[in-house]
């Protein structure tokens, strides 16, 4: 950005986001909005998307003993937790949770980043520039869902020995010791599909395009695509369940499940979860 | 009525109990610079056990470096939810010192506060060397240091510019702006200092100082300029000193991890700040009296002052830290609140009740004259007061990583590895071998503040600038008054 571009949009770039209407299909800049939306009630804690995101985003598997240092790069990560006094083991009343990047409209991570190494994209993704990064580490700080991950080590001397870097995605980089890395909501798939239909004067149609963890997903629990489309499934189950982009507390209905984790800390996240409905008498 | 001071001092103690002098009035002005010169030449061994014992640690701490350079961050035991660990802890920690040498410096040379002559010296070299040390562990927690200009903003043909929203670059830019102004101030102060070594010096070391003394010659009008250049930096640096700790509390309170999202955290770091600093001056003082043989101007009485300063700083901290609890504990910030109980009942439970205790409650040993009166016990109590001071900085840093909003999260059971001690240690050497150096090369007690303070405590009956000039008390005076008139 230069400072003539600054000084020329200076109320454009003090402007509070993310306000009602900033996505849009009339405005150029906002095409796209990357939302998704995840059924709970429909996960099983299968980890095939862990395993879907492993593939397509080059992750090392760093070993036992660097998983219990914390030093494990999963993108999504499986979270389990059990209910409390629900008895022995195979009653216990596992829950499964998976988490990713929320993709934040207004991202705690990225005001804090020394050198501006991540930053948001038109189409309201969370974008991190590996090459940019100096490995400050304050976007993990001052991310609530800590979902950043740092390369303690360098894992591609490690993580991919003799034969193994032919299976790498060649459309992801492999990342270094001492950058941060997240989730992208597999942006090399979005970016490939947006030029696609560029050349063909259209927008992306839902369902074009997904990302792994979506196109793995067994039961389906996961419904990705672009919110400003108003046709789109996703922008559908959004408004179905009430729940707002713009808004930091949703007013809706007891009867839907729709809710964003953390939403008064105000990040405004682009992924929304549906609860899980149990019966607590059976 | 009374002229001189020991005229005073009788007619003092006739009603009082004599207070002891900050000072012998009686030291012979070539006396100062024979004894301050000699500190140049050949102290007690003493300074060369320290001064290896530092270089070592230096050693240390530069081949941990090298081997997390060469590895990873990995080596150094961060882990997800801790990412910042010891370095971040010592690096709040070091840049606190330095501000109780500008404290000392500007702020007591604006008040007329002038027993801080013998010792301002050594505390503002203090802080340009420990604001070099806090430097390096900027660079050190870097996960690539290779490219930490990146932070800096300097032009380039991308237009890449560092984020300005973010609290870093804040950090950076006041970092930098502090190190410069205080390495300035502590040179201009040294300047006349430097002219008396010139004078006394041969072969290289004439060289050197004629160099830097800047054909000082003391005449009027170089004292004049000097005099309006030195108060100017001691206003410039009193409101930098306040608002480089702010900003690195900014760091913290600007971020929204619960026990760092604190609204009192500028004021209570830099109260810490003060405080760890003035008990590391104390540590100093007893040092450089004893290697440099400074025993007739690093007096006893300036100790006990310097020891009232501490506990009075101490109190400030300990009022602001109970304010943080207070707020915590009585807000409506589950997570702040649940972050606090974590530290106190958590697995960082003793350090963080070692912290209250050394910050805290040790420093009511200062109220018995006994304790200021006793250098052994002085330097142990300044050296733990700084324990409990860096333990503050380390509590503030890893439980709160720790213990973050979202659960899945925690993470109890990690310990700094050896990289990070070391690296910690080295840190301690690269401080002390730089402070040793500058006190065996530069002198560490300015020479012409002391002539200045002796001749204050000769001539004048007080400090008092307005008695002092009268001419009915000061019989100089009254003799060129005559004269001119």
């Amino acid at each position: 950005m230069s400072i003539t571009n600054l000084l020329n949009n200076w109320s454009f770039y003090r402007q509070k986001r993310p306000y009602q209407g900033q996505y849009d299909l009339n405005r150029q800049y906002s095409e796209y909005k990357w939302a998704m939306a995840l059924d709970l009630d429909i996960c099983t804690g299968c980890n095939a998307c862990t395993t879907a995101c492993y593939a397509e985003n080059n992750l090392p598997v760093v070993g036992k003993k660097r998983f219990n240092q914390g030093h494990v790069m999963h993108w999504i990560r499986i979270e389990r937790y059990w209910d409390e006094n629900m008895g022995e083991f195979p009653e216990q009343g596992a829950s499964f949770l998976p988490m990713m990047c929320q993709q934040c409209e207004e991202a705690p991570c990225e005001t804090v980043c020394p050198v501006g190494a991540t930053s948001h994209t038109n189409d309201g993704l969370n974008s991190q520039n590996y090459h940019r990064c100096v490995g400050s580490r304050y976007c993990s700080v001052n991310c609530p869902y800590k979902v950043r991950y740092f390369n303690f080590w360098n894992y591609p001397s490690t993580a991919w020995p003799a034969p193994l870097p032919d299976q790498l995605n060649p459309d992801v980089t492999v990342r270094t010791k001492g950058i941060m890395e997240k989730c992208t909501f597999c942006v090399q798939r979005l970016n490939e599909a947006k030029s696609r239909a560029r050349t063909e004067y259209r927008l992306v149609r839902d369902g074009e395009v997904v990302p792994a963890c979506v196109q793995a997903c067994p039961t389906s629990a996961i419904t990705f695509g672009n919110i400003v489309d108003p046709k789109s499934k996703v922008a559908m189950m959004w408004k179905n369940q009430q729940v707002d982009l713009y808004k930091d507390m949703q007013e809706k209905d007891n009867s839907v499940r729709g809710y964003r984790i953390l939403e008064d800390l105000r990040p405004f996240p682009s992924v929304m979860y549906l609860e899980r409905v149990r019966d607590m008498e059976a | 009525m009374v002229n001189t001071y020991e005229e005073t001092e009788v007619a003092v103690e006739k009603r009082f109990v004599p207070k002891p002098l900050d000072i012998n009035a009686d030291i012979a002005w070539a006396k100062i610079n024979k004894d301050i010169l000699r500190s140049l030449e050949r102290p007690r061994p003493i300074f060369w056990v320290i001064f290896i014992a530092s270089f070592a640690l230096f050693l240390v701490g530069v081949s941990c470096e090298v081997y997390q350079y060469q590895t990873g961050l990995g080596v150094a035991n961060l882990n997800n939810p801790q990412v910042w660990g010891l370095y971040i802890a010592t690096f709040i920690w070091w840049i606190g010192m330095g501000h109780s040498g500008t404290l000392l410096s500007a702020l007591l040379h604006i008040m007329h506060a002038d027993w801080r002559k013998p010792i301002y010296r050594y505390s503002e070299a203090m802080t340009t060397f420990t604001l070099l040390t806090a430097a390096l562990f900027v660079l050190v927690h870097l996960g690539r240091i290779w490219q930490f200009y990146y932070v800096v903003a300097y032009p380039n043909e991308r237009w890449t510019w560092p984020n300005f929203q973010s609290p870093l670059v804040w950090d950076a830019t006041a970092i930098g702006t502090y190190l410069t102004s205080s390495l300035l101030f502590l040179y201009i102060g040294m300047i006349p200092d430097l002219a008396i070594c010139r004078d006394n010096a041969i072969g290289i070391r004439k060289k050197l100082y004629t160099f830097m003394s800047l054909g000082w010659m003391g005449t009027d009008r170089q004292w004049a300029n000097f005099r309006v250049t030195y108060l100017t930096l001691a206003c410039f640096l009193m409101p930098l000193a306040v608002s480089v700790h702010s900003i690195v509390s900014t760091d913290f309170a600007a971020s929204q991890q619960p026990g760092y999202h604190i609204t009192s955290f500028p004021p209570y770091f830099v109260a810490g700040a003060i405080y760890s600093g003035l008990a590391v001056i104390i540590t100093l003082f007893i040092v450089l009296r004893y290697t440099f043989r400074f025993e007739e101007y690093m007096t006893m009485p300036i100790l006990e002052k310097l020891a009232k300063l501490t506990f009075a700083a101490g109190m400030v901290w300990t009022y602001l830290n109970l304010i943080e609890y207070a707020t915590t504990w009585y807000g409506n910030d589950m997570y702040a609140k649940q972050a606090l109980i974590y530290r106190a009942t958590g697995p960082f439970a003793p350090e963080w009740w070692m912290m209250n205790f050394l910050g805290s409650v040790l420093p009511f040993a200062l109220t018995f004259k006994r304790v200021r009166a006793s250098i052994p016990v002085m330097l142990f109590m300044s050296i733990f007061i700084n324990f409990g001071m860096w333990l503050e900085r380390w509590m503030i840093i890893s439980p709160t990583l720790a213990h973050g909003i979202y659960p899945w999260t925690w993470d109890d059971d990690q310990w700094p590895s050896f990289v990070q001690w070391g690296i910690v240690a080295g840190s301690f050497g690269w401080f002390n071998m730089l402070f040793m150096l500058y006190c065996k090369i530069f002198p560490s007690v300015s020479m012409y503040e002391v002539k200045e303070m002796l001749h204050e405590r000769r001539f004048f009956k007080s400090t008092n600038v307005a008695t002092a000039r009268d001419p009915a008390i000061n019989p100089d005076l009254a003799v060129e008054g005559g004269l001119a008139s």
